[in-house]
């Protein structure tokens, strides 16, 4: 357990599983869904999807970074960037899932 | 953008659906995210991102009003990154 890839193939598989459409248009679904979520998201708007999490769109000033290889000073251009805020209870699911079963997840660097 | 006004988006692409299939089409695809990512299990979504979780080491930490030790059992927290796709759309034309 843990450790696996689940792409939208099995996201299609899921809404054929419990939908009953075919798997085409548990596959065109998925797609829809993704793509209405994105084009939410990259008009600036907050996608907030209750038990699961929220979207938020922040824009980024322009900052100086450094190449971290070779130590030169980089400007960092003005950039909106999205940020997933996950919501309580998909934290919680998370937490109690893996509390019993670890699963060999990468250890946040600090 | 609320989860119902996205099952009234995808509804009215979709006239052969009731609604409510819709609404348990988007259900089915986001718990499917959420028990995979319980399981430790990563969600890459191409285009759009992807969902992975991550581990954070129990610490001992401090009470900022009190300076009083306590100790902050591990966790574990969902991260998700961007993907190409959609990172370019957003800042597409300021290049």
């Amino acid at each position: 357990m843990g450790g696996k890839t689940i792409t939208r193939a099995d996201l299609a598989e899921a809404v054929y599983r419990r939908l009953g459409l075919s798997r085409t248009e548990s596959a065109d679904m998925v797609e829809m869904v993704l793509q209405e979520i994105c084009d939410a998201i990259v008009e600036g708007d907050t996608v907030k999807l209750s038990s699961f999490g929220s979207f938020v769109v922040r824009d980024k000033g322009l900052r100086v970074g450094r190449n971290p290889k070779t130590g030169h000073e980089v400007p960092i251009p003005p950039r909106r960037v999205t940020v997933f805020k996950p919501s309580n209870i998909m934290k919680q699911r998370i937490n109690e899932g893996l509390a019993d079963a670890p699963a060999p997840v990468e250890t946040e660097a600090d | 953008m609320i989860k119902s006004e996205l099952i009234e988006r995808i509804a009215q692409q979709n006239p052969h659906l009731y609604q409510r299939d819709v609404e348990h089409i988007v259900n089915a695809i986001l718990e499917e995210i959420v028990s995979a990512l319980s399981r430790g299990d990563r969600v890459e979504l191409r285009g759009f991102g992807a969902f992975s979780v991550k581990n954070r080491p129990a610490r001992t930490g401090r009470n900022p009003r009190t300076g009083e030790q306590v100790s902050v059992s591990e966790k574990y927290i969902p991260f998700f990154k961007t993907g190409k796709e959609m990172r370019e759309r957003l800042n597409e034309g300021e290049e």
